[in-house]
């Protein structure tokens, strides 16, 4: 069996997920305090992904992304980026498929949170940022745990966003969900069924632990 | 000196409320503001600390203006130098009662305070303890001691005893007072616990509808109708009998029911459902010690 997508899609996912948890912070943050009149604008496209199919968001990546049009032209030429059928891509397209599952768990922990430690905190006078990472974020674990975990096993199981801005070039863009699609078209069942299996078994795994964690059941049992 | 000109709209329990109240006070005193819940005492302590910014008005300590709505002065909540004591105590989870107190500490204070604070309010073997596993006492040490760590020249108290039993709270009464006067401290406490207001302050504030109702001493403000020859609750009719031409009427004060008899001419139309108020006098009264 070739690991290279299998190695692929986990190496997607890890930088989706570190670069996620950086702007998901602040961002969540400001969805959960905020009483901008942008909110709800803000909010409908973070949760866009959620509903969008991942072809409409592929494809106008596509679009955007293309080198035979300015934008794509401009980000070829000046920084040498090309982001269609590449790694980077992958990554900026599954940073945005990804960010509901990040952002909304963290938001929800946040807006949780009672008012008052906030409020004790300012009183003690700690700044808004010193409050959040040594007060607000710290009471709110599971729901960070929750958000990465989410967006790691989401990203893994990326398949319509990766087709259209990837393509399929083994070793940059092939991932694990692309590989047993090409396999099955080409009737190879048992390349197929390994691929499935190990993302089977790997999804299974990461979701359970969090379960285990947030219902506290390793404390109760081992603890 | 503290001088307070705070009007404010406000959207109580009882619906909308303005709050309208002027007040100066003296260094080194220990002031109470009573009243009943929606009169806007939780409001006043807010605005002071900067958690609620006043429409009108100004907050002056000693020669620094916190706020002033004329010259748009709106001092941050971090740079007033007030302890605030939540009624929920609003301990941080994430950390042991050591850590609280830390944190508080500022890069120039001197971190033996921390150490000192623990010894008076009595918490030190609580140190590496969580707060999830505080009796309420405790945590309200825990918080007091917190607003503390800064030395701060006023301390603001929120219903601090309300959510504990008798003999606590006359104990932690006990602490607050050491504090106040070790420290040097303004405190100024919101409560509706006529007892503790006489034991504990030595001005109070009467608050109704957001409003400053009656100001002075204790003994004073209280005298007319807390202090009197005469017992006197209200309550609820629960039922009324009729036998021949007397009422017995059941009214439900408090959680416990109240068998009163009476005369259609005394009590005049009465039904079920009537919020009444029940008085005698308390010529001969029964006394009894019930602390447990």
């Amino acid at each position: 069996m070739d690991w290279t997508p299998l190695i692929l899609t986990f190496k997607l996912s890890v930088v989706t997920t570190v670069i996620l948890f950086v702007i998901s912070i602040p961002l969540a943050n400001w969805l959960a305090y905020s009483k901008s009149k942008l909110k709800p604008i803000i909010e409908t496209l973070v949760s866009m992904p959620l509903v969008l199919p991942p072809t409409v968001l592929g494809f106008y990546l596509l679009i955007a992304f293309s080198p035979s049009n300015a934008f794509g032209k401009w980000l070829d030429e000046s920084i040498g980026l090309n982001m269609i059928f590449s790694f980077e891509g992958l990554v900026f397209a599954s940073v945005i498929y990804s960010l509901p599952f990040m952002v909304h768990p963290i938001q929800s922990g946040l807006s949780n949170l009672s008012e008052g430690l906030k409020e004790a905190s300012y009183v003690l006078g700690k700044s808004k940022t010193e409050t959040l990472f040594k007060v607000l974020l710290p009471n709110i674990k599971p729901s960070i745990l929750s958000g990465i975990v989410l967006a790691f096993a989401h990203t893994i199981g990326e398949f319509g966003v990766v087709l259209m801005i990837g393509g399929n070039i083994p070793g940059e863009t092939k991932v694990a969900s692309i590989a047993i699609y090409d396999e099955v078209e080409a009737l190879n069942y048992s390349a197929a069924n390994s691929y499935s299996l190990v993302l089977f078994i790997v999804t299974f795994s990461i979701l359970f632990a969090v379960y285990l964690f947030n219902g506290g059941y390793i404390k109760r049992f081992w603890g | 000196m503290i001088n307070l000109t705070l009007q404010k709209q406000l959207n109580g329990v009882n619906g909308p409320l303005q709050l309208d109240v002027n007040l100066d006070i003296e260094k080194g005193a220990f002031i109470s503001i009573y009243g009943l819940s929606g009169s806007g005492k939780t409001s006043v302590l807010r605005m002071i600390a900067g958690l609620m910014s006043p429409d009108k008005g100004s907050i002056q300590v000693a020669d620094e203006v916190w706020f002033d709505a004329a010259k748009s002065i709106d001092k941050a909540p971090q740079k007033r130098n007030v302890g605030f004591v939540f009624q929920d105590y609003t301990l941080f989870p994430n950390m042991n009662v050591e850590g609280q107190l830390k944190y508080a500490l500022r890069k120039e204070d001197d971190p033996s305070v921390v150490d000192e604070l623990l010894e008076i309010m009595d918490i030190g073997q609580l140190k590496s303890t969580y707060p999830r596993t505080l009796s309420g006492g405790q945590k309200q040490r825990v918080a007091l001691a917190r607003a503390l760590v800064q030395k701060p020249s006023l301390l603001l108290l929120d219903e601090p005893f309300s959510a504990l039993d008798r003999g606590m709270r006359s104990r932690l009464q006990d602490y607050v007072l050491q504090a106040h006067k070790v420290f040097g401290l303004t405190t100024i406490m919101v409560s509706h616990d006529v007892a503790e207001i006489y034991k504990m302050s030595d001005q109070t504030i009467v608050l109704e509808e957001g409003r400053v109702a009656k100001q002075g001493k204790p003994q004073g403000v209280f005298a007319n109708h807390e202090v009197s020859g005469k017992f006197q609750f209200t309550g609820e009719v629960v039922s009324i009998e009729e036998q021949g031409f007397l009422l017995i009427i059941f009214i439900l004060i408090g959680s416990d029911f109240v068998k009163v008899i009476g005369s259609r001419d005394e009590v005049g139309p009465l039904k079920v459902g009537d919020r009444v108020m029940v008085a005698s006098k308390a010529f001969n009264p029964i006394v009894k010690i019930i602390n447990p």
